[in-house]
């Protein structure tokens, strides 16, 4: 059980590893030390939204600001977890952390609902507990490595942030290469763009999430004939 | 004292958005709920990638063309690969090493 789980967590591994180690550096940076970094990504446990988390820290942002900010840069897990209703029903008391822990990448290798065959008849639900608390780990493991890192590392680490706007450029082109609808991709991009243009760098983010909404609602007849 | 404010805010917001469709859709997910769940993920990853590359001057030096050229190559690499963390691996040090030399 607990070596399945191993095996179809390594992607995450590499990747939260480095991408936790990233968040590091930039705590260290910003002037926070290990256990800052550690807390945060124990408990918030959401990559982009700590990445963030950095400029509102550093910036001095009002409750209400990271509130807000959060609930934009997150409200994507409503649709993770709107998505898995139905695959966690019956995780008993595996379940509470499953949620807690349905980060983009843990929902990526378990949305597909598979178990592997080697455990037929055992608890899908005790497996898909491992799966992420293997992604957390590796997540805590990172951002601890990288804050201490950041005191030691020789050379700049400017730039290091590009690793979040790269992880989401190889989601994007990763669903665009296995969906055939792109219009919901399309749809968000250019919406997003709009808004962008309209309302300014600073306060795009909730219109952008509205015209999302309804342009998709809209769409909504044409997108389900298509499937 | 702040800080910790802060991060306790990110942690509870964070926690009741991906804790709030399943005490909300206990019984049955109404089609509308579902079609969302299907559509959205991929619109809301298009809207990060704006969101990423919103601080980008396409009107003046350097016309984000760092930024720009390491997303192609993430791009690329994912087309050719189809491995996100050689892909992110491979953009990130363009970045960081076009943002040193060229601009």
């Amino acid at each position: 059980m607990i070596k399945q789980a191993f095996y179809k967590s390594i992607p995450v591994m590499a990747g939260y590893i480095v991408l936790g180690t990233g968040f590091g550096i930039l705590m260290h940076n910003a002037g926070y030390g290990v256990l800052w970094t550690a807390a945060m990504s124990l408990f918030i446990y959401a990559g982009s939204m700590q990445y963030v988390g950095v400029n509102l820290l550093t910036g001095g942002a009002s409750v209400i600001t990271t509130a807000l900010t959060t609930v934009m840069v997150n409200a994507r897990h409503l649709f993770y977890s709107i998505s898995m209703v139905d695959l966690y029903k019956d995780a008993g008391k595996y379940k509470p952390y499953m949620i807690f822990a349905l980060t983009d990448e843990t929902y990526s290798l378990l949305c597909d609902g598979k178990t592997p065959e080697a455990l037929e008849g055992s608890d899908p639900s005790k497996y898909r507990f491992y799966v992420s608390l293997f992604n957390h780990s590796y997540w805590v493991t990172g951002s601890i490595l990288g804050s201490l890192l950041g005191a030691v590392i020789p050379f700049s680490t400017a730039g290091i942030e590009f690793s979040m706007t790269a992880l989401f450029i190889a989601a994007f082109t990763e669903q665009w290469l296995t969906t055939r609808d792109h219009i919901p991709a399309l749809t968000g991009l250019l919406s997003t763009l709009v808004c962008l243009v309209i309302f300014g760098r600073d306060r795009f983010l909730i219109p952008a999430m509205l015209l999302i909404t309804l342009v998709l609602t809209i769409l909504r007849g044409k997108e389900e004939g298509r499937s | 004292m702040r800080s910790v404010i802060l991060i306790a805010v990110m942690a509870i917001v964070t926690i009741l958005l991906r804790f709030l469709p399943f005490l909300v859709f206990r019984k049955e997910t109404p089609p509308y709920i579902t079609y969302l769940g299907k559509v959205l993920p991929p619109a809301i990853i298009g809207m990060l990638v704006i969101y990423c590359l919103k601080d980008i001057t396409p009107l003046a030096q350097p016309y984000g063309l760092p930024e720009l050229i390491a997303a192609g190559c993430v791009v690329c690499a994912q087309v050719l690969k189809r491995n996100s963390l050689i892909s992110i691996l491979l953009g990130t040090a363009v970045y960081m090493v076009l943002i040193r030399t060229l601009f």
